[in-house]
């Protein structure tokens, strides 16, 4: 059973920071604020040198991240930490090169050793993901999937069937990045998606304040949060700022009618 | 003998190639392999590209007897494919007529391209306005600034060039872009990739368009001295010239095919984009192929003289024909590359892009060591009057 399935006793927040920006030290404090404040998930975000899913928030955070050093090694031995001091689980994002060359099957088992719950790889479809698929299968780790509101019904039905813990969807034809808006078809997107597969579908891309939250998870299961949080944290180093914003999101979500 | 039917239809030569994007554009892909299939079997639309080649383009180019520089080298036969006299002034446009003519096919008019020398985006910008399609270049800031006549040429052609900032500023950096422009607007732009590089369909299309180039090279050098050349000389950035005139070889076991990569200040130097003699497999914007990575998977950052071989990966068709020794590959320097830029022109009164240039060294060295019943075909990707300042600098001449 996945440790996943925890999250979505209730409207689920998922929150987003790239390892080692703006340094090791910050990530280290802010997860477990994160985890406080009532995020039920974080990912991890494992910094790549082309992040070409990515807008220039995390662009930006994944650069600064690569040159205070950040490897994949750094980010295992980080979560390792982090697994130490918070209970809720923990996911990699990161694109599919680090990995592969990293070895499917060592970078999967370092994973588990390490006590990361799964693995979001934007890059990588299910059509490419099967031998990813059976490392993670052998190290307890969830290979969640996205869709996106130009994903078609044959595509809804792979993934549904291929995606574990939850389904990742992307709010919008784009790449990630805070939105003033949200797309009008978001509803019939979620409803397709609704329509054929099992799991929890946490929506992301573009959320940036608790009305966005709240709207968006009447719809869904959980939402994800990553660009305003790694803003957030340039303009506030106290990270003070981040605690409040999270609280509020959280207060947001549970303020939805079950 | 069998005809080679590469990719499968998962997109792969062998363990290369395949599809590694965002969802988002996984069913545009689908879509577009569809549209592919469908205009390769249709008649209309290749003679369309037929009749646009030879009127817009000037095709077919010329094989070119480079009896001089065969005289000053002392060995094999130079021949010369002179893709330098095509319109534009490079290969690039037989890839942007055909991708354009699939664009209108689809019903796209807007669209969007990557560019390193800037002679794709001259390219795609050329056929944009021929077809009346909007058109947006997405080029690297330090690529802005050392072509800056081509930023120029694609501005007048009504091409709108974006500048591109993030990461090294080059090419690599302008496809990031040029993908993150295209994941936003899925549903009507059509992204007119320049190479064989990127997710399936793309290394077989831009393949298929360029192969024209190796189809009149054959049936020229058949006309010309009844038999087919001992190599093939071609310079390799993302692989498209070299593919499209080794693809129509491939059968011909006895013709050697030399595909010849940037070693920038030297492949023990770390500076330099020779993907296959000095990367490993992984994947980079959509396929998997050789790549020039550091240990942790991190994509190098690469230098070339040549703007247009200055990327960090490699058609996966080529990662394929290296594995299985159809195709050797070696690597030129950026002062050999200027050394063979210098020999044509005085030998030839032909100017080389740099790019071709790195080909046209090799050729010459290779043919001085080959005697003088051998034939060379040399794919002379596209002419030097983009590269002048960059030349000039080199030699030390103010202009
Ligand atoms: C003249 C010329 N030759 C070669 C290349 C390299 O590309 P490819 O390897 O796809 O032919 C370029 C790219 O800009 C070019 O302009």
């Amino acid at each position: 059973m996945s440790r996943l399935s925890d999250a979505f006793r209730h409207k689920a927040l998922i929150g987003y920071v790239t390892v080692g920006y703006p340094s090791l030290e910050d990530t280290m404090k802010v997860v477990p604020l994160l985890a406080e404040s009532g995020c039920d998930i974080v990912e991890l975000g494992i910094p790549f040198s082309d992040p070409l899913a990515d807008g220039v928030t995390i662009q930006k955070a994944s650069f600064r991240a690569l040159q205070n050093g950040v490897t994949p090694e750094v980010c295992l031995e980080t979560a390792r930490k982090l697994r130490e001091k918070v209970g809720i689980p923990l996911v990699f994002m990161t694109y599919f090169n680090p990995v592969l060359s990293y070895g499917l099957d060592e970078f999967c088992s370092a994973c588990n050793g390490a006590g990361i719950d799964g693995l979001i790889i934007p890059d990588l479809p299910p059509e490419e993901g099967e031998k990813l698929q059976q490392s993670t299968g052998h190290c307890n780790l969830d290979l969640i999937y996205l869709l996106a509101p130009t994903s078609t019904e044959s595509r809804i039905r792979l993934v549904a069937e291929r995606s574990r813990g939850f389904i990742y969807l992307v709010s919008v034809t784009g790449v990630t990045g805070a939105r003033a808006a949200l797309p009008e078809d978001l509803t019939a997107f979620v409803a397709r998606v609704r329509r054929i597969a099992k799991q929890p579908l946490c929506i992301g891309f573009g959320i940036s304040t608790p009305e966005q939250s709240k709207e968006v998870a009447r719809i869904a299961d959980g939402i994800i949060v990553g660009s305003r949080i790694i803003q957030l944290m340039e303009e506030d180093k106290t990270l003070a700022s981040v605690g409040d914003f999270v609280r509020g999101l959280r207060k947001a979500l549970d303020e939805i009618p079950t | 003998m069998a005809k080679i039917s590469l990719p499968d239809n998962r997109g792969y030569f062998g363990e290369y190639g395949g599809r590694f994007v965002p969802e988002t554009l996984m069913p545009v892909l689908d879509e577009l392999t569809a549209a592919y299939a469908e205009a390769k079997a249709d008649d209309s639309f290749w003679s369309e590209l037929d009749h646009l080649s030879r009127d817009f383009s000037g095709r077919p180019t010329p094989l070119y007897f480079g009896e001089k520089l065969t005289g000053h080298c002392g060995g094999a036969r130079i021949y010369l494919k002179r893709e330098d006299l095509a319109h534009t002034g490079a290969h690039k446009i037989n890839n942007a007529l055909g991708q354009g003519l699939l664009a209108r096919r689809i019903g796209k008019k807007r669209i969007i391209a990557e560019t390193g020398a800037g002679q794709h985006g001259v390219a795609t910008a050329a056929v944009c306005a021929m077809l009346g399609m909007d058109c947006i270049i997405y080029m690297g800031e330090e690529d802005v600034r050392r072509q800056a006549l081509n930023v120029f040429r694609m501005k007048l052609m009504g091409a709108e060039v974006r500048p591109v900032s993030g990461g090294s500023r080059t090419l690599k950096d302008a496809v990031n872009e040029a993908i993150r422009d295209w994941v936003t607007n899925a549903r009507d732009t059509y992204y007119l990739l320049g190479s064989v590089v990127g997710p399936h369909p793309y290394p077989m299309m831009v393949r298929d368009f360029q192969s024209v180039i190796g189809k009149e090279a054959r049936q020229q050098i058949l006309d010309k001295v009844g038999r087919l050349p001992d190599y093939i000389v071609a310079c390799v950035g993302g692989g498209s010239n070299s593919i499209g005139i080794f693809y129509p070889f491939l059968d011909d076991k006895d013709v050697k095919l030399v595909g010849v990569e940037a070693a920038g200040r030297g492949i023990d130097t770390g500076e330099h984009a020779a993907s296959i003699i000095a990367g490993r497999v992984g994947v980079l914007h959509g396929s998997k192929s050789y790549v020039l990575q550091n240990r942790a998977g991190q994509i190098m950052e690469t230098h070339s003289i040549s703007a247009g071989l200055d990327y960090p990966g490699v058609g996966p068709e080529h990662g394929y024909l290296k594995d299985t020794g159809r195709a050797s590959y070696v690597g030129v320097t950026d002062s050999e590359a200027l050394e063979g830029f210098q020999l044509l022109c005085r030998a030839e009164g032909i100017t080389p892009a740099l790019e071709s240039s790195h080909a046209v060294i090799y050729a010459a060295r290779l043919a001085a060591t080959l005697d003088k019943e051998k034939i060379i075909i040399v794919n002379l990707s596209g002419r030097g009057d983009k590269d002048m300042s960059i030349v000039a600098d080199a030699l030390g001449v103010k202009l």
